[in-house]
């Protein structure tokens, strides 16, 4: 079986799999990092993603071989120093969670999105958030929080 | 209030206590919990929507690498392991009960929907498991199969089970048949509609999933599973299924990614994974793919009907009556019959003083997956068919839709309905006010007319619901066939530090309760929030409960706790009297202090808390040491949550694309501890009516029953850019009949919101019908024939 290596946040991780092991299988059963979420099979719900080498990236869509090498960030490294993200943060002040399975991904995608979109506003936040499913909030308060979480790393 | 108190009482917004763990990735669902030596199990499924299983040979699957063991139906029976069961025993007119077909765990000689489960392979890892169950070989005889419900009674189709002849379970009715007919001669108009309640499938995020153990030593099961009510799971699994004695059987609930329902049941998998565990010796783990959620999940919905309403020449309603085909799948599901019987019959009366009520209900079975209670369960099929019937009277006699409405709402209390219910408390023209004003009803014809210029077709559409929440008297619900009583318990417990744990018979998947219950708690005895946890979800831990359902939590759960919550006050104030030698009608007890009327002794909650359990001098005949206190609470009637939901749609005939223009809810929910999480709860329920009124349907090919929306590529769930932000407000007449003033709150926005929005595409269409899902083909279809109609006029 190969050796796949790479950075989990901010720690050297690597492990003997199989290689058809996809990268969420090798955070969550290997490195026992169970806040990334499972919630489909058709790479549709978005509850798996974290970031590769800075981008939003769906982990049940990637091979763990494919990021041999890559800087990769969960939900579980993005606190520092017992200090939420501002992100995290603002799902809470704004209540943009009620079961939160779907909320590791959601926190993950708004991060890459706030990144990449200056300026956001809802209609965007809404076409953005198109590969991220929640069952439980409507997404009412998700783009509220979101946007909150925009305007404060502006 | 005290300062540490202030601010997380009842009524306050206070943020949740269960987010941090959610957010920083430190929840424990029952995936990401494993046991030392854990095996995992795979589920062998029908292909066939019905087929006889001539021969299953296992003998490849169990020679495979990693196999430990491969069990068929046949090892289960050979067990003395019974079937799952139904819950509620539904009575037809003639006097017969339900016609019960068996519901094995794994199939014996026949498999009665895609999806039925087969054999059960156990396996040192997951794809070593699911490369086994490859080997299985099963010798099926496929049969034709019964899908469609307009023709599952026609004696032709074919039988799900011989016990059920033209697959029919039960044949109900309810309501005053003499005298709707008599309503019916009488009227100067009878409005006459036929209604699909599409199916859904409740797709909560997290797959169910379950851990089975077993320990030899003291033969206790353990079963960690995403259940909404883990000590029915016991109880169905002990005394039912007969997997292992209640008191050998821990059912433990973790953390749950949603339920909306659909973790009520009692399913096979769960059951087959704690059975095997025994077997095997070893854990078993099973997490559900997103592909057999699908499959197995117990549906929601699907519902044929037919509907009248009569009316005087004034528009005052008369009597409805209603004609329903409900599908129940091919098994009974836990608690599939009382969903379109008692969960949907009783509500037809919606918020109208409506005389004279009969409606027959027909649970038939067809070759699908089990259907059962999902968000709303039987009420928002009601509200469905009496919104868009009501709807449909106001323009065909020509009477404003919120006139209409008004016109006929109950408007003293308590009220019977000719159909169970006793609505208790309510205000239907407050609630209907203040969204007309929120959506501004006014204005509406202007920007219709400004829609238009833009060439797009704009309408509003309104729903007055009402729903039975609270779910409900022991001794009312035992009259209508339930095996169950629905009471609720809790326990509170004073640690001698002061800080305190609630042990709750209610769960947690979503709700918020460890906020919740802890702001009542914090508030009764003034102590900071922080200083109270909630306990829930584990039968080792919490006596007994009947779990989270039917939008009871707060007012049946929260009830129970403010009940244990007197008791715990009344013994407080016998040792502050002791301790301040005092008699006990002269403490007070007010913001964690308890002191002696009209001195200056007082007592603080802390210390009063380690005097209880130090218990230096009590007298021993009058005060046990310790300060903890239980109660089960039975509520004395239903709780009737109501509001109106008024949905203003703008659709581009051109391409039938509907936008939510904006989307109104006022809620009369009672009391509301936590308007932040309330509002939570509308939102998420509003977004699955509009998934059901526009995109969602669970779809069975006709003829081979197999299921076409499997997956998220089929199956339209409601994305954050179908949906527009809502407006929400609350009006407030408190609940009589619980001591919190409470009715509930998880339910409304499924139950309001799909006739809102199908009122409203068919106001903009000026069409009087549409299928739900109002998909863009359908709608774009609906608006040629309208402009072709428009054009030959
Ligand atoms: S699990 Fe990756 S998209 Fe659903
Ligand atoms: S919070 Fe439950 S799925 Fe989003």
């Amino acid at each position: 079986m190969p050796v796949v290596s790479m950075t989990v946040n901010g720690k050297p991780a690597s492990a003997d799999v199989e290689a058809r092991t996809l990268l969420v299988q090798f955070i969550r059963e290997q490195l026992g990092l169970t806040g990334t979420h499972v919630g489909c099979d058709t790479s549709q719900c978005g509850a798996c993603v974290v970031h590769v080498d800075g981008r939003a990236v769906k982990s049940c869509t990637m091979l763990a071989a494919q990021a041999e090498g890559a800087e990769v960030l969960t939900i579980e490294g993005l606190a520092k120093n017992g200090e939420l993200h501002p992100v995290q943060a603002a799902f809470r002040e704004h209540h943009g969670l009620q079961c939160g399975f779907c909320t590791p991904g959601m926190i993950m995608t708004a991060i890459d999105m706030i990144r990449r979109n200056p300026g956001l506003d809802e209609e965007t936040v809404r076409e953005e958030l198109e590969g991220n499913i929640c069952r439980c909030t409507g997404y009412h308060n998700i783009v509220k929080a979101i946007l909150a979480a925009s305007q404060e790393m502006r | 209030m005290s300062d540490a108190a202030s601010g997380e009482g009842i009524g306050q917004p206070v943020r949740r206590k269960e987010d941090y763990r959610f957010i920083t990735g430190n929840g424990h669902y029952t995936d990401d919990i494993n046991r030392p030596r854990q095996t995992f199990a795979y589920f062998l499924r029908s292909p066939h929507a019905h087929a006889r299983i001539k021969s299953i040979d296992t003998s490849a699957a169990e020679a495979a690498p990693g196999v430990v063991a491969v069990f068929t139906g046949k090892h289960v029976a050979n067990d003395g392991i019974g079937g799952l069961i139904c819950g509620w025993t539904v009575t037809s007119k003639d006097g017969t009960p339900m016609k019960v077909g068996p519901h094995p765990i794994l199939a014996l000689d026949t498999v009665r929907y895609v999806g039925d489960h087969v054999a059960m392979v156990v396996a040192e890892t997951l794809a070593d498991a699911r490369a086994a169950a490859e080997l299985i070989e099963v010798d099926y005889e496929a049969l034709p199969a019964t899908v469609s419900l307009s023709s599952c009674q026609d004696g032709k189709a074919p039988q799900v089970h011989a016990e059920a002849p033209r697959n029919t379970c039960f044949e109900w009715e309810l309501g005053n048949k003499a005298e709707t007919e008599a309503a019916f001669a009488k009227a100067d108009r009878v409005v006459k509609l036929d209604l699909k309640n599409n199916r859904l499938i409740p797709n909560a995020m997290e797959p169910r999933a379950a851990i089975g153990e077993f320990d030899k030593g003291t033969g206790i099961y353990t079963l960690h599973t995403t259940s909404q009510n883990p000590h029915v799971a016991r109880l169905v699994l002990s005394a039912f299924v007969g997997v292992a004695p209640e008191h050998k059987l821990r059912v433990i609930a973790p953390d749950v990614g949603g339920g909306f329902g659909s973790k009520i049941f009692i399913y096979a998998e769960e059951t087959a994974c704690v059975w095997a565990a025994a077997k095997v010796g070893r854990p078993i783990k099973w997490t559900a793919d997103r592909s057999e959620a699908f499959l197995s999940d117990a549906h929601g919905r699907d519902h044929l009907s037919h509907a009248e309403l009569a009316l005087d020449k004034d528009g005052r309603f008369l009597g409805l009556r209603v004609k329903t085909i409900a599908n129940l799948g091919a098994y009974l599901s836990t608690f599939s019959a009382a969903v379109p019987t008692y969960l949907y019959g009783t509500l037809l009366s919606g918020q109208y003083d409506l005389p004279a009520i009969h409606v027959e209900v027909d649970g038939v079975y067809t070759h699908t997956a089990p259907v059962d209670a999902y968000r709303g369960a039987g009420r928002p099929e009601a509200t469905y068919l009496i919104e868009r019937i009501v709807e449909t009277a106001a323009r065909e006699t020509g009477i404003d839709p919120a006139e209409i409405r008004r016109r006929n709402y109950v408007k003293t209390f308590p009220h019977q309905t000719p159909v169970i219910m006793n609505y208790d408390a309510g205000d239907y023209a407050a609630s209907l006010d203040a969204a007309l004003d929120a959506i501004d009803y006014k204005g509406f014809p202007a920007r219709k007319a400004e829609a238009a210029r833009r060439g797009m077709l704009r309408g509003i559409g309104f729903s007055s619901y009402i729903e039975a929440c609270g779910l409900a008297p022991s001794a009312a619900v035992g009259s209508l066939g339930a095996g169950v009583g629905l009471w609720e318990s809790a326990e509170v417990r004073v640690n001698p530090t002061g800080n305190i744990e609630v042990l709750t018979g209610s769960h947690s998947h979503g709700q918020g309760h460890e906020t919740t219950f802890a702001q009542l708690v914090a508030s009764r005895l003034g102590v900071p929030l922080a200083n109270v946890e909630i306990v829930h979800g584990d039968t080792d831990k919490v006596q007994f409960g009947m779990g989270t359902y039917g939008s009871r939590s707060g007012a049946v759960g929260m009830s129970a706790i403010a009940k244990a919550l007197d008791k715990i006050e009344a013994k407080a104030k016998k040792i502050a009297a002791h301790l301040m030698e005092a008699a006990v009608e002269d403490i007070v007890f007010e913001n964690g202090v308890f002191t002696v009327q009209g001195t200056d002794k007082s007592l603080a909650w802390a210390e009063l808390s380690l005097a209880a359990y130090t218990a230096h001098g009590f007298p021993s005949a009058d005060i046990e040491p310790g300060l903890k206190e239980g109660a089960f609470y039975d509520p004395t009637n239903f709780t009737f949550p109501a509001g109106c939901h008024i949905c203003e749609v703008e659709i581009d005939p051109d391409t039938g694309i509907v936008k939510i223009a904006k989307f109104v809810a006022v809620d009369d929910f009672g009391t509301v501890i936590n308007p932040m999480i309330v509002e939570g709860q509308v939102h998420g329920g509003i977004a699955q009516g509009i998934g059901q009124a526009l995109l969602e349907h669970g779809v069975y090919d006709a003829d081979s029953g197999q299921l076409v929306t499997g997956s998220y590529m089929d199956y339209c769930m409601p994305r954050a850019d179908d949906l527009p932000s809502f407006t929400l407000g609350f009006t407030k007449t408190e609940c009589p009949s619980n001591p919190l003033g409470m009715k509930g709150c998880g339910e409304a926005g499924a139950i309001a919101s799909p006739p809102a929005v199908i009122n409203a595409v068919t106001d903009a269409l000026g069409i009087r019908e549409i299928e739900m899902p109002a998909t863009p083909a359908r709608i774009w279809e609906a608006a040629q024939a309208a402009t072709s109609r428009a054009a030959a006029e």
